[in-house]
């Protein structure tokens, strides 16, 4: 079904994503040290053994805290995108199949959302609420809701004037049975091409909001709240404090996002000679 | 022309509205006390409380309220920042061109970037340098933006001492200079300085730097596509029969009619580099909006918090109303 040649994207986003995730679920198992408690090491030794990634100025291994560190964003991530996926699809569904009046306001409303710069509406939404884990979240899945909504929304359109929709209304299908069970299946395949890719911009939202201090307190591993410690001995020359979790982050991100594309091409076969 | 401009400034009324309105029930309706944040939650009698919702009038019915914040968000009055005592609308106007500065340079560099990439890409369609580029392009997506400015202060300011590490001035000639826009890159050649002007182009090029790198990867994909479309097109194809040399074919015939769509995209990404910029202005301590924003955050200034929020709300739609603007010029076919 899949082909190295044709879905180079696709397969090598999947190993990526499947190697991060193995690590960050396996990462009490992998990490040499306690990521949280000093080791007996030097503050701030450059990388070398036992600390393949070096220490921090607390003497924790980064090694240690690189493994775990990708747990909070993934976490959050994969939920929030799964909240968007649901409240955005079932929104679109209903604007596009209702139409009239209800679907001016939401599309409206989704528009002013989907305008405005996703990372500030959910700085704003965090500093409201109040930081960790669950109000990231939310804010997180409130700022990607429009992406779909504007998906499924569309899709709805395109696919309600069709002779089987029409044929199911004939046969005395209701509204509701009409758009779950023959409009939004066929709505799916083109929603589905959106989740890769927002959870790779998820996890940079994430990281984003966690280096700008609104994630979990210390001493919680977290790549991004690890970049921002790692700022402050920048002009120092301990570089090995931010790099690594930087490249995990987009190693992430891009693995995500090379799913996408790879997705986007075996369901869309004619924006591939396109795009 | 001109009708166009008014029926799409009435189309951005309801729009800013609605945003308006959103901000207004992120930061008033949604639990969380701004109160409650500004007085720190700790040591808090229920007086004070009290006391702090008398001022900021948040004990009046919520419909009141929703009506005030809006009266005063049409006319710019923003009130008064808790944390300097200024008013936040003249706070925000004195910081407004910094960031315009570093937006406008971004959006410059990713542009340059984003065209030429895509162009390239699009020329030699499915070799080598085309994967590449797709490849590249879906890594800029993936870059943590704050991580590529730490990066490049770290190589360059750090490292090479090839720019400096932060700032808009270097710190001794910056006490000195008075600014007249506060766009410093145009100040030091109205004051005909250019030393200093070097010095603030200096400063400005590696936080611009990082916020095109990650707006250009956009620009690449949708400049690729769209010249792919149009490199099909039988004009093209007779250009290149009459004999024109294949680069004027290319700039002349292909471009110029792929730019169309490019434009729309540039400025939709245009929130994409608002809140890049806040990151940006962050690892470089340049002092814009979105520093101020992050600021009155930190030191719980509610006033401020909701004045920068919907000062960038009224931005982003403005950029949006020229963007359509300038789209209606550039293509002859849409007229109203």
């Amino acid at each position: 079904m899949l082909r190295l040649r044709r879905d180079y994207l696709l397969l090598s986003g999947m190993v990526i994503v499947g190697l991060v995730g193995a690590v960050t679920l396996l990462a009490p198992l992998l990490a040499p040290f306690d990521p949280t408690l000093p080791t007996d090491g030097e503050r701030l030794q450059p990388p070398g053994r036992p600390y393949y990634m070096g220490t921090d100025q607390l003497q924790r291994d980064v090694f240690s805290r690189v493994i775990h560190g990708g747990r909070v964003p993934m976490l959050v991530a994969l939920i929030s995108c799964a909240l968007s996926l649901l409240l955005g699809t079932t929104l679109g569904w209903i604007a596009g199949y209702a139409g009239g009046r209800l679907d001016r306001v939401l599309s409206l409303v989704m528009d002013a959302i989907y305008s405005f710069p996703a990372l500030i509406l959910a700085i704003a939404i965090v500093a409201m609420l109040g930081p960790g884990l669950a109000n990231m979240t939310a804010a997180i899945a409130f700022v990607y809701i429009p992406t779909y909504f504007r998906v499924a929304r569309g899709q709805v359109l395109a696919v309600r004037t069709q002779e089987f929709v029409e044929a199911a209304r004939a046969l005395g299908a209701s509204g509701s049975r009409t758009l779950l069970r023959h409009i939004a299946p066929n709505t799916l395949a083109a929603v589905m091409t959106v989740p890769s890719f927002n959870i790779a911009d998820a996890i940079l939202t994430e990281a984003a909001l966690s280096f700008l201090g609104f994630g979990l307190p210390p001493p919680t591993p977290d790549w991004g709240f690890d970049i921002q410690n790692g700022q402050k001995f920048l002009q120092a020359g301990y570089w090995w404090l931010i790099t690594f979790p930087g490249l995990m982050i987009i190693l992430l991100s891009v693995g995500f996002g090379m799913i996408g594309e790879g997705v986007n091409d075996r369901l869309n076969p004619r924006r591939r000679r396109l795009v | 022309m001109f009708r166009y401009i008014a029926a799409r400034l009435a189309l951005t009324i309801p729009m800013l509205l609605i945003l308006l309105s959103l901000v207004f029930v992120i930061l008033r309706i949604l639990p969380g006390d701004p109160c409650l944040a500004l007085l720190g939650g700790r040591n808090v009698t229920p007086e004070d409380i009290a006391q702090c919702r008398e001022l900021l009038g948040l004990n009046r019915p919520i419909l009141v309220q929703y009506l005030d914040y809006l009266g005063d968000a049409v006319r710019l009055d923003f009130g008064t920042s808790v944390r300097t005592g200024l008013p936040v609308a003249q706070e925000l106007l004195l910081r407004f061109p910094a960031t315009f500065e570093l937006a406008t340079a971004g959006m410059l560099g990713a542009t340059l970037l984003g065209l030429a990439s895509g162009v390239y890409a699009s020329v030699r369609r499915d070799r080598r340098a085309d994967h590449v580029i797709r490849v590249l392009n879906i890594a800029s997506f993936a870059m943590p933006i704050f991580w590529i400015g730490l990066m490049f202060l770290m190589l360059f300011a750090v490292r090479w001492r090839l720019f400096p590490a932060g700032g808009r001035l270097d710190p001794v000639a910056a006490a000195f200079f008075v600014p007249i826009t506060n766009i410093y890159t145009l100040d030091t050649l109205l004051r005909g300085d250019l030393k200093l002007f070097v010095s603030a182009v200096r400063h400005l090029f590696l936080p611009a730097l990082t916020l095109a790198i990650v707006v250009s990867g956009f620009i690449g994909r949708m400049t690729r596509s769209s010249m792919l479309e149009v490199l099909d097109r039988e004009y093209v194809t007779v250009a290149r029969a009459k004999g024109l040399h294949e680069r004027k074919v290319i700039s002349r015939h292909a471009l110029a009619n792929a730019l169309i769509p490019i434009v729309t995209v540039v400025g939709l990404q245009f929130a994409l580099l608002m809140a890049g910029a806040i990151l940006t202005e962050t690892v470089y301590s340049w002092p814009g909006i979105a520093r101020y924003l992050l600021e009155s955050i930190s030191s719980r200034d509610f006033t401020a918090i909701q004045g920068a929020v919907v000062f960038i709300a009224f931005f982003i739609s403005a950029v949006n109303l020229l963007v359509d603007v300038l789209y209606a010029r550039l293509d002859p076919r849409i007229r109203f």
